[in-house]
């Protein structure tokens, strides 16, 4: 019965990491950059929402949206003052503008909210924990779970029936011959930090919704979420949903039976034995060059 | 002035440089009316850049680019793409996963103009819309015989089919200026003579200049009416086939004696 309480909670929480994940694979998929920035840009999206919550004492449907809205901003100006100069550069050189821009961040969150823990009221969810026979479902993970099952329909739609979709997709594929075909890949590149933003701005609310939100430790989720993705495949979205729920379930299973902190870095052992047997991922592609 | 020998496309005075790797030095031609233009050199003579200029894919540090009377030197590739300059790889860029038909559909999407709440019920405007774009893209898989392969996945089409399937999605673009990047590199007799057919064919139909990038002097010599030729970033010369045939400078760079 245990083990099932720590399955159930496991795959709630998994979907916090699922949403962190797409934000990386989103940005990687189109552009070939791994943004270490995503847990800057997801705390961030947090401390948005927290202070439309605390300081506007607005209610949460004007909150949320309004901290989306932000976050959009703050992917377009990412991807217009630190990634469009670097066009055309190294790889290894915008990498680490990522890694500039997550210093970069974290200092402004410093300032602006200071580097104390800092809390959702608890109440700002309706619902509370769920009984099912013996199992637990606290009403917080029940509502990420189901904002990352919607976020995911949403990009799945986005990708299969929007023409700036589409557009995303043909350009992971190819840059060269998107351009060809007409596709300003500039722009292209401009929405999907937009979009990576989005998701991570959801799982940076629903986390500190979960826990509470500090500059120090909340970018940290996003290393969870690390592994998720080089196991569900750096190319793949289904990859980040599923790799996610694995990640959690993991955690939960390692963490709840054998040892807590084992359980801390059990995700990390995992990716280990993944990039060891399986470098390419669950579902990402096996690039092989045709000479 | 006729339809004929209008200018179609001006490149004034061409500099490109890569550090100190001089690609282009004040390279000047003309394409006008419908012709066939082949630009000819050896390795490293700069025709792939110069046709990356074209394109927008580079962007040269000075000189013009001028289309249909406008200057379109600072415009990117998709924007030219949209304009109709249209072209080919050397190494065949593809939508590898898909079959040959939706890489010609893929091309098309600058005429697809309905949105994604039509596209979700695929009623009335977005079935039409698509029913006329795949009506246009069987009359090119008609033209380059691609008939049979129509379903097949790129990926496991041959080089000279995937060659033919690169060019019918340029020419999806409906272009007004082709631009083709060695279409017959790599190809055996039988698949160079169809090539030479396709670009003729397309050009009898379609009345579109085109500028080849191409390496088989027989074929340079046969099917265009005029040549330029580069060596070393320069212009080295300029004519019809048979002036190019007989230029000194010419046979001493490239051709050779005999």
């Amino acid at each position: 019965m245990l083990t099932m309480q720590f399955l159930v909670t496991g795959i709630l929480t998994g979907g916090i990491y699922a949403l962190v994940a797409v934000s990386i694979v989103l940005i990687y998929k189109a552009t070939r950059i791994f943004n270490f920035a995503v847990g800057e840009m997801l705390a961030l999206g947090g401390y948005f929402c927290y202070s439309f919550v605390v300081w506007g004492g607005l209610p949460l449907w004007i909150s949320l949206p309004g901290a989306l809205v932000m976050a959009v901003i703050v992917g377009a100006l990412v991807e217009r003052l630190v990634l469009r100069p670097l066009l055309s550069q190294p790889l290894l050189t915008i990498i680490m503008a990522t890694l500039a821009l997550s210093v970069l961040l974290k200092g402004i969150m410093l300032m602006v909210w200071t580097g104390y823990d800092v809390g959702f009221p608890k109440n700002l969810l309706p619902g509370k924990t769920v009984l099912v026979g013996m199992i637990a479902m606290s009403h917080e993970l029940l509502w990420a779970f189901g904002i990352t099952l919607v976020a995911f329909a949403g990009l799945a739609y986005f990708f299969m029936k929007t023409r700036t979709g589409l557009k995303m997709r043909g350009v992971s594929e190819d840059h060269e011959l998107s351009m060809a075909c007409g596709v300003n890949i500039v722009t292209i590149f401009a929405v999907t930090w937009m979009l990576a933003a989005v998701m991570g701005t959801l799982a940076g609310f629903l986390m500190g919704y979960r826990l509470a939100l500090a500059p120090s430790y909340t970018p940290l989720l996003a290393l969870k979420a690390f592994p998720a993705v080089i196991f569900g495949g750096l190319e793949s979205i289904p990859g980040a949903l599923i790799g996610g729920l694995l990640i959690g379930v993991i955690e939960g299973l390692v963490g709840g039976l054998i040892d807590p902190n084992l359980g801390e870095v059990s995700a990390y052992i995992l990716l280990l034995l993944v990039l060891i047997f399986k470098p390419e991922g669950l579902f990402g592609l096996k690039r092989i060059e045709r000479v | 002035m006729t339809a004929e020998d209008q200018t179609k496309l001006k490149v004034e005075d061409l500099n490109l440089s890569f550090g100190s790797v001089q690609a282009l030095m004040d390279v000047s031609f003309e394409v006008n009316g419908d012709e066939i233009l082949a630009l000819i050199g050896p390795n490293g003579a700069g025709k792939t850049s110069l046709l990356n200029c074209v394109s927008g894919f580079y962007h040269a540090q000075r000189g013009r680019v001028s289309f249909e009377g406008h200057d379109i030197s600072r415009f990117s590739p998709s924007k030219r793409a949209k304009l109709g300059i249209s072209r080919t790889f050397q190494n065949i860029e593809l939508y590898t996963g898909l079959t040959a038909l939706d890489n010609l559909m893929a091309a098309r999407h600058v005429y697809i103009k309905y949105g994604p709440v039509a596209g979700s019920f695929f009623f009335g405007k977005a079935r039409r819309e698509e029913v006329e774009n795949r009506k246009v893209v069987e009359e090119i898989i008609d033209l380059l015989e691609m008939e049979e392969v129509r379903y097949r996945v790129v990926e496991s089409l041959p080089y000279g089919l995937r060659k033919r399937v690169d060019m019918g999605r340029a020419l999806a673009l409906h272009p007004k200026l082709l631009l083709l990047d060695e279409p017959m590199a790599g190809m055996n007799v039988e698949e160079k003579e169809d090539m030479a057919r396709f670009i003729l064919d397309i050009h009898e139909l379609w009345k579109i200049p085109i500028i080849i990038v191409e390496h088989d002097m027989g074929v340079v010599m046969d099917i265009c009416h005029r040549v330029v030729v580069l060596d070393f970033g320069l212009k080295l010369a300029e004519g019809t086939p048979a002036e190019i045939k007989q230029n000194e400078k010419v046979i001493q760079a490239y051709l050779g004696k005999e």
